[in-house]
């Protein structure tokens, strides 16, 4: 194998398992990142073999890669605010974005590729919270990633069964007499919330209001609020 | 994502056609109890409860199938079911009327029993 990358994994890969029950001195200037620290694991060299494989059969190239893992960064978290926004602002926009999430952001020129998209509004008797106990399903193309805490084993295992606890661990205190309406996104589809928008918006422009949409209001965590 | 792909879009719904689905919206359903090996998008928390058809999703490939490198043809029929938290989890906290949704494919359910336990919350979507 010619590519000086895979040289490195591999050899990384062989001083890990030579490493084993060594003692290692402390470095004092290891870096603050303990993802980049050490040598590459299993998953890592999988993920960097196939993307060689893929460039070297010219079905890909690293510049794709990198431009994908931008717009995950610096693009998809924004589109959802801007969405719901939308849709706060125009009433005719909302119940298309509710028949078909995916036309409805399509028109916004926001193409979900293979993301089928439900929009799920709360109001002032029902409350709706998203998660994926099976994994991490999560409508990337509108939010960005998924927070750590969408992820992890509490939330997943938990807001399916105590999820006024969850909520009221985010700050959000619901009364008794709304309904609490939980999906879990275990399938072909992807949620986003319609939060309802706070009093004191009025007259808002759409960008002011896509700024208090944030992330976790899309995922019904919390509730958007003024000056918050 | 600009101008060309808004006209692409623009008129092209999300949902694809199921037809041939055997359950409508307000039917009344129960996932199977049942433990096969395998990749699953059914939780385990859910199987054997009762539930009502809240949309249909569509028709889509066979996650089961897929996830074993096969074409997840033929397709399936995607539903949504809304299920009585209290039916779920006999020891749930809140109030009677809070509900969990979830997508069930069709081949993972059943007609439910005529004596169908309740399903709580008037929302609908």
């Amino acid at each position: 194998m010619s590519n000086p990358n895979f040289d490195y994994y591999a050899r990384a890969k062989r001083e890990l398992d030579h490493d084993h029950g060594h003692e290692h001195g402390h470095d004092e200037h290891a870096p603050l990142n303990e993802h980049d620290s050490g040598p590459p694991s299993d998953h890592e060299i999988m993920s960097r073999a196939m993307q060689e494989l893929l460039e070297e059969k010219g079905m890909i190239t690293a510049e794709q890669v990198r431009r994908r893992m931008e717009l995950f960064d610096e693009e998809f978290p924004y589109r959802g605010s801007r969405v719901i926004a939308r849709a706060w602002s125009d009433p005719a926009f909302k119940q298309r974005l509710l028949a078909d999430g995916r036309a409805a952001c399509a028109e916004m020129g926001i193409a979900l590729e293979s993301e089928r998209l439900i929009a799920v509004e709360n109001t002032p008797d029902v409350h709706n919270i998203i998660v994926c106990t099976l994994c991490s399903c999560y409508p990337r193309a509108l939010l960005g990633m998924p927070p750590t805490w969408y992820k992890s084993r509490n939330y997943r295992s938990r807001v399916v069964f105590e999820p006024r606890a969850v909520l009221r661990e985010f700050g959000t205190a619901l009364p008794d007499h709304v309904t609490v309406r939980v999906h879990d996104s275990n399938a072909d589809m992807r949620y986003v919330v319609i939060p309802m928008r706070p009093e004191g918006t009025e007259g808002w422009s759409e960008e002011q209001l896509a700024a208090i949409l944030t992330r976790d209001t899309l995922v019904g965590a919390t509730v958007p609020r003024v000056g918050a | 994502m600009a101008g060309g792909a808004q006209g692409r879009w623009a008129f092209q719904s999300s949902y694809t056609p199921a037809p041939g689905h055997h359950f409508e919206v307000g039917d009344r359903v129960v996932v199977k109890r049942a433990y096969p090996p395998g990749h699953r998008r059914t939780p385990y928390y859910i199987r054997g409860k009762q539930g009502v058809i809240e949309r249909i999703c569509g028709a889509f490939p066979n996650p089961e199938e897929l996830a074993y490198g096969f074409s997840g043809e033929p397709v399936k029929t995607l539903y949504r079911v809304r299920f009585s938290q209290k039916h779920v989890w006999p020891r749930y906290a809140g109030p009677a009327q809070d509900v969990i949704e979830m997508e069930i494919f069709e081949h993972w359910l059943e007609p439910a029993p005529r004596e169908a336990t309740p399903v709580g919350g008037a929302a609908r979507a």
